[in-house]
């Protein structure tokens, strides 16, 4: 016998469709209407025609954008490398900052001075000092590319803010788990790996995203130290037109570089919510 | 005997003649001159102190970077009067009649100067190149100093020695960014390896002093500072001529500000009673020394 639906649940759906079919129209209409405000408003201010001319230049922008794009080649491999080392090393570092056996306690104290000192000082001022400084100390068999020093200032730097999340990420898995590791016979060593690693990490991967998507955008600050990325060729094309539409450019392609780590984010804390309602956790 | 004091009547009533020609001419020439210079005069008149729509009335504002760098300023501190541009700004003002008291200097870094709408000085003297590009945002007044680029290097570098623009062809660069010395290498020099690019001068010549470039690419006058003061072992490989024929430093002011005039007819004075000439020789010294590259 084929199911037949009965004629309250046809009224219930119906309705349901007419609910949703008006708050798409209120929505739309909203954001017309929203959206025309804020365009008469931008447009209609007096300056608009001198900064459209000055920040939304086309004929600067076409010609700009083959440099600016050159420049974010830099920015993708110095990101990638960094990121790849950010993770292994943040890994290392709260791994031992949340170990337990007394001998591993100077480890622990390096780490633990490590993450501070490094939280603490800017990113700039880490750049310059390896950048310049290192290669002032003149040893033969030191970097002097001003990409590579950037790099480890990037790794030395960030390393220490993943640590920090990954460390939180360990701690808020529940003591209970380690203890029915313990329980089952497994070592520390071995409750870390394959107990709370796995569910530590999945906990911080939301700030863990963040702060790579913030470490692709500071991967352009190593252009202090010389090396041309997008925002820094943007600059040159700026200092030459005296026009301000690469800066724009720049802009544009790093937010379309970001959007896919964002999106992807999302998509993957959804994942893991829907996952943990299913399983009955909360 | 009466031949000679013939003759030398003669003489004297020739040379009188001359004399008398030569008075008239001049009276001719003076009362033409009289008369132009009355009208100039008049023109001029409309860009003295008291006619001119400066920021602040009776006051003249005058941006500079910070810091800023010897030998166009001293010691960081514009409103001394030392260094060159310190010096041609307050020529420039005392010929549009406003006396050193009436000067005031703001700090306006180089993006603030080419931003566009209205600048908060009323001309800004940083060291800027006049380019057709450039002037399509700001105004520019005529140019007060002539520019030459030049190579910085130090006597351990592998381009120590080059004599032609050939020799610097494997050399790793550097310029900071904005400047015409930026586009000195990547339009005349050419080099195979991109150039690097700073900040400011200070970064670049720390990078120089560590091996990271072979050699720096700066103004001729601050090329000669740097070399002497700043690097230990620095020297001039040579310097070069500029692509476009000729290359001057000029005023920055609001596009379409009504002080362009004035101001350059100030420098062009400036440049007419030989008294630029004369700053650039007290303060930016022998700057002639550096052999051309080509």
């Amino acid at each position: 016998m084929s199911y037949e639906a009965s004629a309250l649940r046809l009224q219930r759906e119906e309705s349901k469709r007419r609910v949703s079919r008006r708050s798409t129209i209120i929505a739309l209409g909203s954001t017309v209407l929203i959206g025309t405000v804020i365009a008469i408003v931008i447009t209609g201010a007096p300056g608009f025609a001198l900064v459209r001319q000055s920040f939304f230049n086309p004929h600067y922008a076409r010609s700009a954008f083959p440099i600016v794009l050159s420049g974010l080649w830099l920015n993708l491999r110095v990101m990638i490398v960094a990121e790849i080392f950010v993770l292994i090393f943040g890994l290392l570092i709260a791994l031992a900052r949340t170990s337990r056996s007394p001998i591993m306690y100077p480890i622990r104290l390096m780490a633990t001075i490590y993450t501070d000192i490094f939280r603490g000082l800017p990113l700039l001022l880490v750049l310059l000092l390896v950048g310049l400084g290192v290669p002032g100390l003149q040893i033969s068999w030191m970097p002097n590319s001003a990409v590579t020093l950037g790099a480890v200032s990037l790794i030395l730097t960030y390393s220490a803010y993943v640590a920090e999340v990954i460390r939180a990420g360990i701690e808020a898995v529940n003591p209970a788990q380690r203890m029915a590791g313990r329980a089952l016979g497994l070592t520390q060593a071995q409750v870390q790996r394959h107990v709370v690693l796995p569910q530590a990490l999945r906990k911080v991967t939301p700030p863990l995203l963040n702060d790579l998507v913030s470490l692709q955008k500071d991967s352009g600050l190593i252009s202090v130290l010389g090396a041309i990325d997008a925002i820094r060729a943007a600059g040159i094309e700026t200092a030459q037109s005296f026009n301000f539409t690469p800066y724009l450019v720049a802009g544009a392609l790093f937010v379309a570089l970001t959007i896919p780590l964002t999106r992807f984010t999302d998509w993957l804390t959804r994942k893991q919510d829907v996952a943990r309602v299913q399983q009955g956790q909360w | 005997m009466t031949n000679r004091i013939m003759t030398n009547r003669i003489m004297t009533n020739r040379i009188n003649s001359k004399y008398a020609i030569s008075a008239v001419v001049a009276a001719l020439v003076g009362s033409l001159a009289v008369g132009v210079t009355s009208n100039v005069s008049n023109a001029a008149a409309t860009c003295k102190a008291g006619a001119l729509s400066t920021l602040t009335p009776g006051t003249l504002t005058i941006g500079t970077d910070d810091p800023a760098y010897t030998p166009w300023f001293d010691s960081n501190k514009p409103g001394n009067g030392k260094g060159f541009e310190s010096a041609v700004a307050y020529a420039v003002a005392k010929q549009l009649g406003y006396s050193n008291a009436k000067v005031k200097w703001v700090k306006a870094s180089f993006n603030t100067v080419i931003q566009p709408g209205k600048k908060a000085f009323d001309f800004d003297i940083n060291e800027v190149s006049i380019t057709p590009e450039r002037a399509k945002a700001v105004d520019f007044s005529t140019g007060y100093y002539d520019v030459a680029q030049a190579l910085v290097t130090t006597t351990k570098s592998k381009i120590a020695q080059a004599k032609s623009i050939a020799d610097l062809a494997n050399a790793k660069l550097g310029a900071a960014v904005g400047t015409t010395s930026y586009s000195t290498i990547t339009d005349v020099i050419k080099p195979k390896a991109k150039p690097a690019v700073f900040d400011t001068n200070d970064i670049a010549t720390q990078a120089l002093i560590n091996g990271q470039i072979d050699g720096l690419v700066l103004d001729l006058p601050t090329a000669f500072y740097v070399s002497a003061a700043a690097l230990k072992n620095g020297l001039i490989v040579g310097q070069f001529a500029p692509k476009a024929g000729s290359e001057q430093f000029g005023l920055v002011l609001s596009k379409g500000s009504a002080l362009t005039s004035c101001v350059s007819t100030a420098v062009d004075a400036l440049r007419a009673n030989g008294k630029l000439k004369t700053l650039a020789a007290t303060w930016l010294g022998n700057t002639a020394g550096a052999p051309v590259l080509k």
